[in-house]
């Protein structure tokens, strides 16, 4: 077996389908955990995205981030169409961006991440000002960084299966 | 890159581009943001996607639900006899009052009668708990653990052993959520119990309320207490709401600064009553159909004391 390291150069099996969407409905789960108003609490549900997005171009896009965003809508309560302007538009800019993000390593890959979260946070913000809601703080903002820095140990949980070998093999390295 | 190229390039089906789906998905949802804020058609579509997402919220609960019940498990002794005492003592001092009120309410009902008026609506309740506050940061609101099916409607009105918390501003099967007074969109008609002057009462971040639209001149003091005075029909009479804690006069506004606190726990959690239906209040009054002078506005109207 060969060690999971961050370096993208390695061969990794092909995504399933199915763990794209556990995922994302893993992360939707996270959210709903009523934590309160808790500063800090990541936006696993964006992130999980950005990630997709960025992986899997042909795969995630922005009608899954729609999807998603009309759930997150009814289930965190808010205006409908909230949650899903926001993701469709970070998972166009996370599509765009996938190739130049992928060069990277892991480290600076967060510091380009933590800007597409903020955008997420501050479209939301710019949408429910705009009718007029209360400002939340400060401490709103907290939350991109949060998720900025799980970037690094996100990275290897979802792409665990993808390190598996098919079966092993002692005369194939992969 | 070991991701990215995997597929084969699809040269010739990749349906419409980037930027047009872009602008398709954008539009989509401002149709939706805009039928939902301005219109509110978008309901039907919430239940039934809440349908779906109800078992994942209950779900997700469990592990506070848990840590819950399990400090409560090991709560010591010592509160419990703390409490147990301050709530026989609160007995004891209120028995008075409800010895009597029954006495009171009998009378009340016939002096009513003999002056044929109509009769005071009982209020009925429906006991609840408040499982967690909502996660959307841009308003105040709780869920509670009672829903349609325990004919739990929108409009009614929530209370705890103190005062008004909020009202129910939408129901599931199994849940509703309850917006706090406290929200910068909840309207709550008060009056002074002092001198029954009477407001509107609106939230003003941060946990306070605000009473918008009195002249600079208005009588109220800081100390006042606010009740429902139940001009609209939802909010039963009387109900303790707030308390006046900071009064600015500034002569360059028309209206005065008038900061309040809420009576109840409003941000804490735990029992509440979801009182029932407010019979309906009787039909206005029809316009009258000649205007002879202007109109002063709406903000004028509410000042009228009683």
């Amino acid at each position: 077996m060969i060690q999971p390291t961050h370096y993208s150069n390695r061969i990794l099996r092909p995504v399933r389908d199915w763990f794209v969407w556990l995922t994302i409905l893993l992360a939707i789960f996270l959210s709903l955990i009523p934590v309160g108003h808790l500063p800090g609490y990541p936006e696993w549900v964006a992130l999980t995205l950005a990630f997709w997005c960025i992986r899997e171009p042909f795969k995630v896009g922005m009608g899954a981030a729609l999807l998603t965003g009309i759930v997150m809508d009814v289930g965190s309560a808010s205006v409908m169409g909230q949650h899903s302007l926001a993701y469709v538009l970070l998972a166009f800019t996370a599509n765009g961006l996938s190739r130049r993000i992928l060069q990277f390593p892991l480290p600076q890959q967060a510091l380009q991440i933590l800007p597409l979260m903020l955008g997420t946070q501050l479209i939301m913000l710019a949408t429910r000002m705009s009718v007029g809601s209360e400002f939340p703080g400060l401490g709103y903002f907290l939350e991109s960084f949060s998720s900025a820095l799980l970037w690094y140990p996100l990275t290897y949980m979802l792409l665990l299966p993808q390190y598996q070998p098919h079966e092993k093999d002692e005369n194939r390295p992969i | 890159m070991s991701v990215v190229g995997q597929q084969p390039p699809p040269f010739f089906n990749r349906g419409p581009a980037p930027l047009a789906r872009l602008a398709f998905f954008v539009a989509l949802s401002l149709l939706m943001l805009v039928l939902d804020l301005r219109f509110h058609t978008l309901e039907w579509a919430r239940q039934a996607v809440a349908l779906v997402v109800y078992p994942l919220q209950r779900l997700a609960y469990a592990p506070v639900e848990g840590i819950q019940h399990g400090s409560g498990y090991f709560t010591t002794l010592v509160t419990l006899k703390n409490d147990n005492d301050l709530l026989r003592q609160r007995q004891l001092s209120t028995a008075n009052q409800l010895l009597r009120q029954e006495h009171l309410e009998l009378e009340n009902q016939r002096l009513r009668a003999l002056l044929d008026m109509k009769l005071r609506q009982p209020a009925t309740g429906e006991m609840a708990e408040i499982l967690y506050a909502a996660r959307d940061r841009f308003a105040r609101r709780v869920i509670i653990d009672k829903g349609t099916q325990q004919s739990i409607s929108p409009g009614q009105v929530v209370v705890d052993e103190q005062g008004v918390i909020g009202q129910v501003t939408r129901s599931f099967p199994l849940l509703s959520e309850v917006t706090l007074i406290t929200d910068k969109d909840q309207a709550v008609p008060v009056q002074i119990v002092r001198n029954g002057l009477r407001s509107v009462l609106f939230g003003a971040g941060a946990g306070n309320l605000e009473l918008r639209f009195l002249a600079a001149n208005a009588d109220v003091q800081a100390g006042d207490i606010l009740v429902t005075s139940g001009l609209d029909g939802v909010y039963l009479p009387g109900l303790p709401v707030a308390k006046v804690t900071r009064v600015d006069r500034d002569t360059a506004y028309a209206f005065a600064r008038i900061l309040c606190e809420p009576i109840a726990g409003v941000e804490r959690h735990g029992q509440v009553l979801v009182l029932g239906r407010h019979e309906a209040a009787p039909p206005a009054p029809p316009e009258q159909e000649h205007k002879e002078r202007p109109e002063k506005g709406k903000k004028g109207k509410k000042r009228e004391p009683a």
